[in-house]
């Protein structure tokens, strides 16, 4: 019937045109992407990342990691997704989140290093298990492993060994996080020479470099360290 | 965010095992958290819909309803529940104010409903976030300005005793209100029509006499034009006079245009009969004569779309002045192009740059009159290439004008409103009550790091204040104190200096530092005068009271500190203000650039000071 055909003829012309349409538009998609310059990586590396949602894993497994209880773990991970939604935490917000508390320095150095410290994998981001177990030590560690734990976070590149260089750096983050104004002055040299006090303390074979087990037993045996430790057990 | 800090505080305590090891001097003791209410889930109906909410969310703002006492008024005992009869709708955006902490306006909410709920819960409007502020306070003021006409013109109606003057001047402004004022409006109309469409006429042809040939009409019948011109200038004085006499402040009146415009209508006018049979100005005054047409201007009186018009062009002021620019720069190249392409050619009508602007004009405007034309190639083709461009300069940018037009009157609203709550925009926002803890848990972590470097933070505003006081005051060249203070200056961590000492037990720099040179920066004096501002908030006061960190002034866990939106975040304000105000400080702050400057001698007193 030609009622029929022309509705046949119809969706066909339709679907020619579209066809074109569509063709078209690639045409000049292309044209644009040709004349456009091309995106930077790294702006397309962000975008994956903000767009990756990391869970975590099961209460019950996370429970059994750490020393902490269900309830706590709740609370925790509560606080964790409400700051960071995405489930993972770069070291941009880590170093917000720090500067956040010491206004009056500049807390990024020391914020790298802590951030190296807690990123266990080294996958360029903490996630709430690496968070989470960081925090279990850290909190209901025994004292070997809190000592552990510090003595990875001074081991800059993580070879067992604590150079002065490295700890000039740790030392020289700690100090940035002070800032300008302080009582008494801080000069150039303070940071080094808090260095050299360190290594004097905890050096015994005066190699040049720290050892695990030099560190460990050198803080076992001061006593305001060991008191020390023990301070923010108490803090969740 | 105040949650934001609360949820990371443990993180950066625990994270504070790190400084342990290095540490030179022992910690302070860590203040002792005595609330360890487990937490718990409350319900709040609102009209049937019930809100669940843990209620630690609701403790974060104490001066509010639900996080006040208060709300005790409202709990059911046989539901168990707290039940608010007010509109489910307006509820969850407060709710949402105590998860996230910010408060935003909900865009089909009606403004006036909102405002209802904001007071009835306690919450003050003005910690609207920025997202949702600017929209809020529009539609504040339409809904304001709303209501202003409406009693305006229900005061119209109510006030008699408005004196002779108040009520002509009401007459003037709104022919609407009696009749008197309406006859006014329409004789004055009537009488600048009539003036307009004299001065037109006056300049036709009005057919030929026998005794002369064509003449305009004006010189005709010179007397009845007289007349008629007389009399509208009459009427038009009459009302200008009338208006002075009437307005509420005559000086502004006599600035605003519409009166500008009046006397300029009818100056022309007192200043031909001044002048008259003078040879010499008669050609001044028939150039006088060009300023009646501004009568027509006196009709913006009548016609608001004629205001608005005005308005908007002047608001476009801009956009105008760069189409003109552009259009301006775009003849000069066009027309010194064609000059010196028709230079060759002869009987050329290009006579001069300045002769060609005519050309450029007429071509780019697609005008063509064609009374001058180029003859050469070369010329035409840079006259063609001329109205092309002509067509791109001027085609594009008037549809964009024109769109621009209620764009920018808009925005131009938008912003000067912008700016007028820029500078009012100061937000008291209430401390958690959790804040307490929170703060001294802070202060706690930085007390560690204070010890851990075995330095102390010091007030920038402190520190600057001692030193302006350093460098009014005179200084003896004790070079021996500074040998002393010397010693003195290695960092005593554990010392304890006495708050109530009015001598000043000063560490300054040694004299050595001189030779350092500009690579040391600031040098922080710490001076403790005996009256000290005090700033409840301080960190160096916290310093002073470094036996009591667990003893706060937080007296029933209630602080309310005005925190002000500062123009360039200081550094070295509290740690707390800082962390807890809104979006704005999410940056680090950063350290703010003192002077350079260095100290030498110090004596038990006082300190010298020199710039560097």
């Amino acid at each position: 019937t030609p009622s029929a055909e022309r509705h046949e003829a119809a969706p066909a012309f339709r679907k020619g045109f579209s066809k074109k349409v569509v063709l078209n538009c690639c045409l000049v998609r292309r044209i644009l992407t040709w004349a456009s310059p091309k995106p930077q990586d790294s702006v397309e590396d962000e975008l994956e990342l903000s767009a990756v949602r990391h869970r975590p894993e099961g209460l019950g497994q996370l429970e059994a990691q750490t020393r902490f209880s269900r309830k706590e773990l709740q609370i925790l991970y509560r606080g964790f997704k409400n700051e960071c939604p995405s489930g993972i935490v770069n070291e941009e917000t880590f170093k917000d989140i720090y500067a956040q508390f010491f206004p009056q320095g500049d807390a990024s150095t020391y914020a790298h290093f802590l951030f190296n410290a807690f990123d266990t994998d080294h996958n360029g981001s903490v996630s709430f298990e690496d968070f989470v177990m960081g925090l279990s030590i850290l909190l209901r560690g025994t004292i070997q492993e809190k000592l552990k734990w510090a003595f990875n976070l001074y081991d800059i590149n993580k070879d067992g060994y604590i150079t002065k260089e490295e700890m000039l750096d740790i030392m020289k983050a700690i100090y940035d996080m002070m800032g300008k104004c302080t009582y008494p002055v801080l000069k150039e040299e303070t940071p080094r020479q808090h260095v050299e006090v360190f290594f004097q303390k905890m050096d015994k074979n005066k190699d040049g470099v720290v050892t695990i087990d030099e560190f460990i037993d050198c803080c076992q045996n001061d006593e305001n360290i060991m008191r020390s430790m023990h301070l923010f057990e108490n803090v969740l | 965010m105040a949650t934001g800090v609360a949820a990371w505080l443990p993180f950066a305590r625990a994270a504070a095992i790190g400084w342990m090891p290095v540490a030179s001097c022992p910690m302070p003791v860590a203040p002792r958290d005595h609330r360890r209410r487990q937490d718990e889930l409350i319900i709040l109906n609102v009209s049937g819909r019930r809100f669940q909410t843990w209620r630690t969310t609701l403790d974060r703002y104490p001066d509010t309803l639900l996080g006040s006492s208060e709300k005790d008024f409202f709990y059911n005992e046989e539901t168990k529940e707290y039940f608010f009869d007010r509109d489910p709708d307006a509820f969850r955006s407060i709710l949402n104010f105590y998860r996230t902490g910010k408060l935003h306006f909900p865009r089909h909410e009606c403004i006036s409903a909102y405002d209802e709920e904001l007071t009835f819960f306690g919450i003050i409007p003005e910690i609207i976030g920025d997202c949702c502020y600017e929209e809020y306070k529009d539609r504040k003021r339409e809904n304001l300005e709303r209501l202003q006409d409406d009693q305006e013109e229900n005061k119209d109606v109510k006030l008699p005793h408005m004196n002779f003057r108040q009520t002509m001047w009401r007459a003037f402004e709104n022919p609407h209100t009696s009749t008197m004022a309406l006859v006014f409006y329409y004789v004055t109309g009537f009488f600048i029509a009539i003036s307009v469409i004299t001065n037109v006429v006056e300049t036709v042809p009005c057919g030929s006499t026998p005794t002369q040939k064509d003449m305009p009409c004006g010189e005709r019948y010179t007397v009845a034009f007289f007349c008629m011109d007389t009399a509208c200038v009459m009427i038009f004085t009459v009302e200008y006079l009338l208006r002075l006499f009437a307005a509420p402040s005559r000086y502004r009146f006599m600035r605003s245009v519409m009166s500008i415009i009046d006397v300029v209508a009818i100056l022309p006018y007192y200043i031909g009969l001044v002048m008259t049979d003078n040879e010499d100005v008669s050609g001044a005054f028939v150039t006088l004569r060009v300023f009646r047409v501004f009568r027509i201007f006196k009709f913006s009186r009548h016609s608001q779309g004629l205001r608005i018009l005005g308005y908007t062009l002047k608001s476009c002021a801009s956009e105008l002045g760069f189409l003109l620019f552009s259009l301006t720069m775009a003849i000069i190249i066009f027309a010194t192009v064609m000059f010196y392409a028709e230079k060759g050619s002869s009987s050329s009508k290009f006579t001069s740059i300045p002769a060609s602007f005519w050309y450029t004009i007429v071509t780019m405007t697609t005008l063509g009159y064609g009374d001058m034309v180029p003859k050469t190639i070369a010329g035409k083709i840079f006259g063609s290439i001329c109205s092309l461009s002509g067509v791109l300069v001027i085609a594009l940018p008037v549809p964009v004008i024109v769109s621009n037009f209620s764009r920018i009157y808009h925005q131009n609203q938008r912003a000067d409103k912008r700016r007028a709550q820029k500078g009012t925009n100061t937000g008291e926002q209430k401390l958690p009550k959790s804040a307490c803890l929170l703060e001294s848990q802070h202060h706690h972590l930085l007390h560690c790091l204070e010890k851990t470097t075995a330095h102390e933070f010091v007030d920038e505003q402190l520190y600057e204040q001692n030193y302006v006081e350093a460098v009014m005051q005179s200084f003896p060249a004790a070079r021996r104190e500074s040998v002393s203070s010397r010693d003195t200056a290695t960092p005593t961590c554990c010392g304890r200096r006495s708050k109530r000492n009015t001598t000043l037990p000063i560490a300054a720099l040694q004299p050595g530092v001189n030779q350092q040179g500009p690579l040391q920066e600031l040098s922080a004096i710490h001076i403790q005068c005996a009256d000290r501002p005090s700033r409840s908030t301080s960190r160096s006061k916290l310093n002073l009271k470094a036996d009591d960190v667990g003893r706060l002034n937080c007296k029933g866990g209630r602080i309310t500190t005005a925190i002000v939106s500062l123009p360039s975040p200081p550094a070295l304000t509290t740690p707390d203000s800082d962390n807890l105000r809104g979006p704005p400080t999410r940056r680090p702050p950063l350290p703010s650039p003192g002077p350079s400057i260095q100290t030498t001698t110090s004596s038990a007193n006082v300190v010298k000071v020199s710039a560097l």
